[in-house]
């Protein structure tokens, strides 16, 4: 008889680890496949959604990005990472919401080439670090086009009929520019940086805005879900923790 | 060859030095980790090395910087696809670390790990003969917190997610360990000109 023995894993002496709770699958991510273009919706004046057929779509968590690549004529290629903006399904479709970038060489090509029919490559879904299976109280906090892995969340959130507490939000130029602004339910609390609507004050996320979200903690606390640009991470990340969220329970999607 | 219909990229002018599937981000430095950026100070900072070793040591800050000082003048390359050209960091090359500790033979591998608990493995060689520092400064400067500041690991030749930010220890082991990314289905090595992004590459 042979005993097989591998040694413990090494644990560092520190709290932030991956959840061992979430279990990712990491099948696709070395696959390149072909998703085709079959719709784009527009949702604001500078981001769309862009819905792909890709029949062999191992299925993600929310939360979760993949890696895609345009590849030119001569062989160039260009590959960028996007967050997946659909809830998970059966459908053999992924969303994905791209703001248009100044001179970006990706969403440019998006935002003024790309129509139904075309087809690029996908390989993922990866990282199992900034996903929400549903299964604890989630705070979600997002800028710009940050609100994207957090929208996948409140969607499965909604398709699934979850009752586990649920909090957005959201932080966007004007309303003009908010992401999905015509799917946000009692959930969400949006912040309008540059312009607002009649009555609503105009500025920064603040610790005001946190207060009464974190104030109703539920039960075992919130796990709190950044995402933006790293100048808004960090905002955000450090207005949470000054507020006694707990830095282990806060995982940050930055977008670079 | 799948080509993407109209796509045609950037103009560009082929550059040296810039592997495949990375572009240059030129004076862009974008910020990429998964944690809140630690408050950690100078005076807080620790730097230890153990596991097969023949004598564990922990270096202050103030015992870190009295080692001979390094300098890395190159590019470096992040799995998100940027890379940057001619950056220079200032540390200690990670020889003078293991040096003070002398590995034992049966080391092969190491776990670097930083004071938030981040995890990354890699090759010992990867570690030794000049090519990985613990790195203070940039341009000259105090390393920024949200770069790894005060302190982080300075691996040029491997993807940066190998330079692990806020470096707190190397565990020297006889087996390899995957870390962070790694379990989240990065690949185990890393080496940009072979395209090891994620495993199976
Ligand atoms: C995990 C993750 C998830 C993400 N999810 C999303 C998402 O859901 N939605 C989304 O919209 N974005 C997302 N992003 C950002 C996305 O990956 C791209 O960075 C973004 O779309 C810009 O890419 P691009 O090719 O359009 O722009 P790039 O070509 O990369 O350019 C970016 C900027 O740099 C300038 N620039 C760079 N190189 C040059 C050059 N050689 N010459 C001139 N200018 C240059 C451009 O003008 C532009 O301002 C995510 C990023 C990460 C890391």
């Amino acid at each position: 008889m042979t005993e097989i023995s591998s040694p413990p894993a090494f644990t560092p002496p520190t709290r932030f680890a991956i959840p061992g709770r979430i279990a990712v699958t990491h099948q696709g991510a070395s696959v390149w496949q072909t998703a085709t273009l079959t719709e784009i919706r527009r949702e604001t004046p500078r981001a769309a959604t862009f819905r792909f057929a890709v029949p062999a779509w191992v299925g993600h968590v929310p939360g979760q990005h993949l890696q895609l690549r345009l590849t030119a004529e001569d062989g160039y290629t260009a590959q960028r990472h996007y967050s997946l903006a659909s809830a998970p399904d059966d459908s053999g479709h992924i969303e994905l919401t791209l703001d248009h970038v100044e001179g970006g060489e990706v969403s440019g090509w998006f935002h003024s080439e790309a129509r139904p029919g075309d087809r690029v490559e996908v390989r993922g879904p990866v990282s199992g670090f900034f996903a929400w299976p549903g299964d604890r109280p989630a705070l979600l906090i997002g800028a710009g086009s940050g609100v994207v892995p957090l929208m996948s969340m409140v969607r499965h959130h909604r398709a699934r009929g979850l009752d586990v507490p649920l909090r957005l939000l959201v932080s966007a130029r004007s309303p003009q520019e908010l992401i999905y602004a015509r799917e946000y339910g009692p959930e969400t609390t949006a912040v309008f940086t540059r312009s607002a609507p009649a009555g609503m004050p105009v500025g920064r996320m603040t610790a005001a805005h946190l207060e009464p979200l974190l104030a109703e903690q539920p039960p075992g606390g919130w796990e709190a879900y950044v995402c933006g640009s790293n100048a808004f991470a960090e905002h955000a990340t450090r207005l949470l923790v000054a507020a006694g969220q707990p830095v282990d329970r806060i995982r940050v999607e930055r977008f670079g | 060859m799948n080509v993407t219909r109209g796509f045609t990229g950037r103009p560009r002018v082929h550059r040296p030095g810039l592997p495949p599937g990375q572009y240059d981000a030129g004076d862009d430095w974008p910020v990429l980790s998964a944690e809140v950026t630690p408050d950690l100070a100078p005076a807080d900072w620790t730097f230890r090395v153990d596991g097969l070793v023949e004598e564990d040591r922990t270096w202050t800050w103030e015992q870190a910087h009295a080692l001979p000082g390094s300098v890395y003048e190159g590019d470096i390359h992040c799995v998100t696809s940027w890379s940057k050209f001619g950056v220079r960091f200032g540390g200690v090359s990670v020889d003078a670390f293991l040096d003070a500790v002398r590995p034992l033979p049966s080391a092969t591998h190491a776990v670097a790990y930083s004071h938030t608990g981040y995890t990354t493995n890699l090759p010992l060689a990867d570690l030794t003969g000049g090519k990985a520092w613990i790195a203070f400064t940039y341009d000259g400067r105090p390393l920024a917190p949200e770069h790894g500041g005060p302190a982080r690991l300075l691996v040029p030749h491997l993807y940066f997610w190998k330079s692990a930010k806020w470096i707190a220890g190397l565990r020297l082991l006889d087996h390899d360990e995957p870390g962070f990314w790694e379990q989240n289905g990065y690949h185990a090595r890393g080496n940009p000109w072979e395209e090891q992004r994620y495993s199976g590459d």
